[in-house]
């Protein structure tokens, strides 16, 4: 049966210094790689045939502000079926050069939840089919997931917001309420 | 917009010798939901399919960063909103996993009883829309009887019928009133019943199965590449079920099976979901059997003890100090939670539904990701239709049961 320090040692075996790290969490293995790497480890876990992660269950991104040169973290989530067990690799990118390989070749799956990614985090998927944005509107021009982006203070006094019941004023011409 | 050229990849035999775009959605009747289908038509075969989605993105990731975990409950009842009780259960089992809460027998079993009825309201909506799609109303018409008949059934345990919010971080608000047995049963007599006539109506229907046999295939290989989970990679031969695979709400204690079809197309998916609602059926009365069969206070207890997360009864607010002070932090969001992240997975109505949920130790996620199985499999769906019939699409598009709540989350 597989195992998460089966899988690290011949991730290791096989790479070497490119896997920087790892991370275990309710059971799931999370292994820290070099992002030029990607497809590489992503293809070797799919041919290799006592690992066989062949179905790609999730991929994401996640933003940390906070770690600079590595703010993007594109995560993926794959699967051996046949042995019930999943694996996540964990590539960390510079948010000022997010490149990394397209997985949408190897995984159909990859497709939309790259543009996902795209859409989201701005992370720029090397050689993906048609990277465009796929929920906000093609004219939008930022990442709406990152951190910077704070969603509305529900405090806030300074906002003419009078109609939604938080104080301000309203300007309602010749009427008065 | 995506652009679709003209004059593509025409075949030899083609009449037209020329093709037409056409706009399927965002707000036609057949979509069934806010998306859209750009067509490339040469007469009636369709040569391109370009899905476009995201009408309805409503951003409940950014959103449930800044909620207390309890208020992204109602975020999840607009992901799938035909089985809204799984996404919040699924999202709860995610939250109770990750701080360690364990849920009393009785709590785990009211769930399982909600998320399979959940499970058909789901499935009864898409078989039965399939049915409306291929020229037959009958059947659509009478079966919709009874998910009146399960809605009453939430409204009475929750107090809403389509987004639900059902039960709480840590169990149910309060235990099912014997109204809401009376109802649960009178389900439990009537459906099977019901569900053998629509099945009579369709299973061996000339015209149905004209319709839908053949239609809108997909190979197991082709489908586990493009991720299908649920009924639609079921019904392409692979007994991927969550429920077994990593089992929740003590489901291996259940006896259940899990259908598969052959050749993964509109009606081995429609007979799929057919068997699976049999087998929620058959889930609930032993969920209902097992409840009966609990003894002492495992017998009463329908929610887990986790002041933290678990708003204490109102008479307590009232007279206790305790659990005012609890009230008043859940309720204001500062229950500290702890750093980690987790992965957490529920069978969906349409598959695996998973939450990706990673917390920096503040008092609401760090970043929540849910995997929804819709937007998924939505991929494969020019692949199913190109070189089909006009008609053909519709169908394959509602057997393939998507709802724009789940693909734009």
């Amino acid at each position: 049966m597989l195992n998460s320090k089966f899988v690290l040692d011949k991730l290791i075996e096989k790479f070497g210094e490119v896997i920087t790290g790892y991370e275990e969490s309710f059971g799931l293995m999370a292994i820290h790689a070099d992002k030029e790497f990607n497809l590489k480890i992503l293809q070797f876990l799919y041919d290799e045939e006592d690992l066989a992660f062949r179905f790609l269950t999730d991929l994401t991104a996640i933003h940390y502000p906070d770690h600079k040169g590595e703010e993007l973290v594109v995560t993926y989530l794959v699967y051996n079926m046949t042995q019930n067990f999943h694996i996540r690799l964990k590539f960390a990118l510079d948010i000022n050069e997010s490149n990394i390989y397209t997985a949408s070749q190897l995984h159909p799956t990859a497709n939309w939840l790259e543009r996902e990614c795209y859409d989201f985090f701005g992370v720029n998927f090397v050689g993906h089919p048609n990277l465009i944005r796929v929920m906000n509107v093609d004219e939008m021009d930022y990442f709406p997931l990152r951190k910077e982006f704070p969603l509305e203070d529900q405090t806030r006094t300074d906002k003419d917001d009078e109609m939604f019941g938080r104080g301000g004023h309203f300007n309602f011409g010749n009427f008065s309420v | 917009m995506a652009e679709v050229k003209h004059n593509i990849k025409l075949p030899k035999e083609s009449l037209e010798k020329t093709t037409q775009t056409i706009n399927l959605g965002p707000t036609h009747p057949a979509t069934h939901g806010v998306f859209q289908n750009i067509l490339e038509i040469d007469g009636e075969k369709i040569i391109q399919a370009t899905p476009t989605v995201g009408y309805i993105h409503r951003a409940f990731e950014k959103i449930a960063e800044r909620k207390p975990l309890y208020q992204v409950t109602p975020l999840t009842d607009r992901l799938n909103y035909c089985s809204a009780p799984i996404n919040n259960i699924g999202w709860h089992l995610t939250v109770e996993k990750f701080v360690g809460i364990d849920i009393p027998a009785r709590a785990q079993y009211l769930r399982v009883i909600i998320m399979e009825l959940a499970r058909i309201s789901d499935h009864l909506i898409c078989n039965s829309i399939l049915g409306v799609d291929s020229g037959a109303f009958t059947g659509f018409l009478y079966i919709f009887q009874y998910r009146e008949l399960i809605y009453e059934i939430y409204e009475e345990i929750c107090g809403s019928r389509l987004t639900t919010n059902i039960g709480r971080i840590g169990g149910f608000e309060r235990d099912f009133s014997e109204t809401a047995w009376t109802k649960i049963n009178k389900f439990l007599d009537e459906y099977p019943r019901v569900l053998k006539e629509f099945e009579d109506l369709f299973n061996r229907n000339r015209i149905f199965i004209e319709r839908t046999q053949g239609v809108g295939g997909i190979s197991a290989e082709r489908a586990l590449a493009y991720g299908f989970t649920g009924p639609n990679l079921r019904a392409a031969g692979v007994d991927y079920d969550v429920r077994i695979q990593k089992p929740y709400c003590r489901y291996q204690e259940f006896d259940f099976k899990v259908p598969v079809g052959t050749t993964g197309d509109c009606y081995d998916r429609y007979l799929v979901r057919n068997e699976e609602m049999w087998q929620s059926i058959s889930l609930i009365k032993q969920a209902i059997q097992k409840i009966g069969e609990l003894k002492g206070e495992e017998a009463t207890k329908y929610h887990a003890d986790a002041p933290d997360f678990y708003l204490p009864l109102k008479k307590d607010v009232y007279t206790k100090m305790e659990a005012l002070i609890y009230h008043f932090k859940i309720i204001m969001g500062e229950v500290d939670i702890p750093a980690g992240e987790l992965y957490n997975a529920v069978e969906g109505a349409n598959g695996e539904l998973g939450y990706y949920f990673i917390s920096d130790g503040g008092r609401s996620a760090y970043r929540l990701h849910f995997r929804r199985p819709c937007f998924i499999y939505y991929q494969a769906y020019p692949e199913l239709v190109e070189g089909s019939m006009l008609s053909d699409a519709i169908l394959t598009m509602s057997s393939l049961n998507l709802i724009a709540g789940e693909l734009d989350a």
